[in-house]
């Protein structure tokens, strides 16, 4: 569904991806792992089109995304779930959720979904007219996938969505995006927190310093020497 | 580092060679009309560099600075202002003032002196805003300054032209100024001052994280680039001669600012480049206007087509080149002295040469 | 006249000054809040309109006409300012983008006086709305009330708008984060159009009730509003709408009090003192009053 070949993306002069290739097929849950400055939230700020590719390509379902921008990568269907939430802090939990499902077509619809993400998030349900920057930082985050999922993307990407969060919340959260993997949505998972994004992903590859050092399935990965490195060195548990 | 010693002395010796050669030659050989280019080129270039030390290196946006000049201006146009005159235009003086009359250097002085003090008061209260807050609250601080100018007549002559102010301002006052100006504005930029100016221009947050005392290091820029400023101001009085508090506002304050951003802010030798460009562009455009060779270069608010052209370049300039013509760059001089002059013992560990 | 009727008299007369001084405000916040722009040039979107409406009178058309037509040409005027000088430079440093609008002022500043010549021109509005109205003991003029309401009328459109309607609340989403509203699929572009549209013609109908008022327009008349709009916004909180609006009536509150309150010696330096009681609030509101007191936080 997504591919990427050989993109090589730079902040000014800073090369911050050098080369990523992979991909994520439909219906994959597919997790990107890697420490602080990996590239892990350049590469999903890039299929966003926020971040400009200057070299090789990402293509959606045959649709190369490189040098689209973001409005119409988003209506495509592929959304971003960025680092640190960005909700709307002063717009209600309703506006915000209203917001994510902006730029469709069919409003009918769009209650329903409404409903759909409170069953999920039954919090959001609760805070529906509170301001976002009243919500504690688990309700933020549940409301920032919530949006995401008010857009009915045909491809999820989620970054960090385990930050700063409390073990609990992180379970609640990685709960909901398991159960949206079962109901055949596309993920791409951005996390540090490797142990839990192992536990959920069908393959996942591995970043450093803007390379892709490795990939594969998790069952391949899970013995791999480098990956148990990767759990000792990157965080606490 | 003997090598870059020894640049940088070469440097300074070209630039002096340089200038104080143009100087000669625009004294004995040029026309009057280029001798008052020049004139005013000098003022241009220390208001611009001043205004860089704040607002290029410092990050603390002025809008105000112009304020700053008219407070040199007056004060020292008022203290160098000959008694008899002081009698006739200035009846309404407080005594001891209207028995005072000072020569141009101490007048300068006490200007920019009074301009720094300024500089404190309202840096106290302003260092601590942030980007377009600090901007409004500068504007204010022009509009204030405005507004006292106009009303206290007693003291400015309101808003009528202040005149009969004495010529002292030769092409060697000015560029001395200059000189002294650039110098002394390199050495602060190049200091562990400098340094944490730019730190804090770049990231507030990081730079109090290290310590770095952000409203103590921006009022000093401020209150250095008011100093040099409030000079400029005084040197444009006194070769003007004549002129009301409209000289100081809006429009003048759009013209440095376009010299600024054109050589790019955070480069001393930039804010020179741009003030020459500048200057150099208005004159033609002005000829080209008018036809009639008129050489200030402050001039009051009522021109056409040339403004326009200038302000057109401006829009050009910031959407192509939005760092200036040499951004946060110096020009590298020493570039030029290591190809001319390649060392005699090549070490290879010395190749980084920092551009300076 | 008693103390109490000039108290009224003067507080509408704040009210009105306050209403214009909000209508102002808010133009320039809405660009702010999204774009992190201060458009100095705000200022000559009510020059444009004004003298698109003198032209018209001139031509001999209605007033109610020609004011329109002078709303729509600053409308006009400020889309077509933010697509050539500001959609080039978005995303650049705040400094630039100010510095920009600038040079868009000189820009049109120097241009209508190429084209009209700098001496003001009278500005010709019908009787009804030159005159006083008289209740009881009281002498009210009749431009402080269309003023006012149509500053309330206005007021609470705009209200609707950025509550109910979706490009309202996109507008507000863009203007909290950025990033979030294009990674959402806010189409930022048609968003901030209408932050400039609304804005510019906010200005317009301002720079009508303004030329009325005064009686005459010039090539710099929208300097002094523009300075005035921006105090407005500062003392409210940059980018806060509802800061905008309380900002332009302290703003005009505060200038009514001084010219009541200050000696007569003094009154010329009124708007002296308004700019330091600026200066003043920004040392303990650094954010302007409804903005965060806090600090930058990382």
């Amino acid at each position: 569904m997504l591919r990427f070949e050989n993109v090589h993306v730079y902040y000014g002069q800073v090369h911050a991806l050098k080369g990523i290739t992979g991909e994520v097929n439909e219906g994959e849950l597919v997790a990107v792992l890697g420490s602080n400055g990996a590239g892990k939230s350049t590469t999903l700020m890039s299929v966003s089109g926020i971040l400009k590719t200057r070299t090789g390509k990402i293509i959606y379902e045959e649709t190369d995304l490189t040098q689209a921008s973001p409005y119409d990568i988003v209506k495509l269907g592929v959304i971003q779930c960025p680092e640190g939430r960005h909700i709307f802090g002063g717009l209600t939990v309703r506006e915000n959720l209203l917001m994510g499902a902006v730029q469709r077509r069919d409003r009918s619809e769009v209650k329903k979904d409404i409903d759909w993400v409170c069953s999920l998030f039954p919090v959001l349900e609760e805070r529906a007219g509170q301001t976002g920057a009243t919500l504690s930082g688990g309700e933020q985050q549940m409301l920032a996938i919530g949006r995401s999922l008010m857009a009915r993307p045909r491809l999820l990407m989620l970054d960090e969505p385990s930050l700063g969060l409390a073990p609990v919340v992180v379970q609640t959260i990685f709960d909901v995006i398991s159960k949206l993997h079962q109901q055949g949505v596309t993920i791409l998972l951005v996390e540090q927190n490797a142990r839990k994004a192992l536990q959920i992903a069908d393959r996942c590859y591995l970043m450093e310093t803007g390379n892709m050092v490795m990939g594969g399935t998790v069952e391949e990965l899970r013995d791999n020497p480098e990956i148990e490195r990767f759990y000792l060195g990157g965080q606490a548990q | 580092m003997q090598r870059q010693r020894f640049y940088n002395l070469l440097t300074v010796a070209l630039l002096l060679a340089v200038t104080g050669g143009g100087l000669l030659y625009t004294q004995l050989a040029a026309s009057a009309y280029i001798q008052r280019i020049v004139v005013g080129l000098g003022i241009s270039i220390i208001l611009v560099v001043s205004l860089n030390l704040s607002n290029g290196f410092t990050g603390v946006f002025s809008l105000g600075h112009v304020g700053f000049m008219a407070i040199g201006a007056y004060t020292a146009a008022i203290l160098t202002l000959p008694l008899s005159l002081k009698r006739v235009n200035l009846p309404d003086l407080p005594g001891w003032l209207a028995e005072v009359q000072l020569s141009f250097l101490p007048a300068t002085l006490i200007g920019a002196v009074l301009a720094t003090i300024v500089a404190l008061l309202i840096g106290i209260s302003l260092m601590r805003l942030s980007g377009p807050y600090v901007a409004v609250a500068t504007l204010g601080f022009l509009v204030i300054v405005q507004v006292v100018l106009v009303n206290w007549a007693s003291m400015t002559r309101g808003s009528r032209t202040f005149s009969g102010v004495p010529s002292f301002t030769t092409l060697w006052w000015v560029w001395g100024w200059a000189i002294l100006t650039v110098y002394a504005i390199w050495r602060l930029v190049n200091s562990s001052y400098g340094r944490r100016m730019m730190a804090i221009r770049d990231n507030e947050i990081a730079a109090q994280s290290l310590g770095i005392s952000v409203v103590r290091s921006r009022i000093i820029a401020f209150c250095v680039s008011a100093f040099f400023t409030a000079v400029a101001g005084s040197l444009w009085a006194h070769f003007i001669l004549s002129f009301s508090p409209k000289a100081f506002y809006f429009v003048e304050t759009f013209s440095i600012i376009t010299m600024l951003v054109l050589g790019g802010s955070g480069s001393v030798s930039g804010s020179i480049v741009g003030a020459v460009f500048i200057t150099v562009l208005s004159e033609v455009l002005r000829n080209a206007e008018r036809g009639i060779s008129i050489a200030s270069i402050h001039i009051p608010p009522m021109y056409g087509a040339s403004q326009i052209l200038v302000a057109i370049v401006f829009i050009v300039v910031i959407i192509f080149w939005p760092k200036g013509l040499l951004g946060d760059r110096e020009i590298p001089f020493n570039r030029l002295w290591s190809r001319l002059l390649p060392p005699k013992n090549e070490k290879q560990g010395f190749k980084k040469e920092i551009p300076f | 006249m008693t103390s109490v009727q000039f108290f009224i008299q003067q507080a509408i007369n704040a009210v009105s000054i306050g209403s214009l001084y909000a209508l102002m405000a808010i133009g320039l916040a809405m660009v702010f809040g999204i774009l992190r722009l201060i458009n100095f040039a705000h200022g000559d979107l009510i020059m444009v309109g004004s003298y698109a409406a003198l032209l018209l009178l001139w031509a001999g058309l209605p007033f109610w006409l020609a004011a329109l037509a002078g709303i729509a040409a600053s409308t006009i005027a400020g889309l077509i300012m933010e697509r050539i000088a500001y959609r080039p430079i978005r995303g650049a440093p705040d400094v630039a983008m100010l510095l920009t609008s600038f040079a868009v002022t000189i820009l049109l500043e120097n241009a209508a006086i190429l084209i009209f010549n700098p001496t003001a021109k009278p500005f010709p509005a019908p009787a009804i709305l030159k005159n006083a109205l008289q209740f009881g003991p009281l002498r009210i003029a009749s431009l402080d009330i269309v003023a006012i309401v149509v500053a309330i009328a206005l007021l609470v459109l705009l209200t609707l708008f950025v509550t109910r309607t979706e490009v309202g609340i996109s507008m507000r989403a863009a203007s909290e984060d950025l990033l979030a509203a294009r990674l959402v699929g806010i189409n930022v572009n048609a968003v901030i159009a209408y932050a400039f549209a609304i804005g510019s013609m906010l200005a317009g109908v301002v720079g009508l009730l303004w030329s009325i008022r005064v009686g005459k327009i010039d090539p710099f008349m929208g300097f002094y509003p523009v300075l005035k709009a921006f105090v407005a916004s500062v003392i409210g909180g940059l980018g806060s709408l509802p800061g905008a609006v309380l900002g332009g009536y302290i703003l005009g509150i505060l200038e009514i009090l001084l010219q009541g309150l200050l000696p007569a010696s003094l009154t010329p330096f009124r708007d002296g003192f308004v700019f330091a009681g600026l200066i003043i609030l920004l040392l303990f509101r650094p954010n302007g009053i409804l903005g965060s007191t806090e600090r930058e936080k990382i």
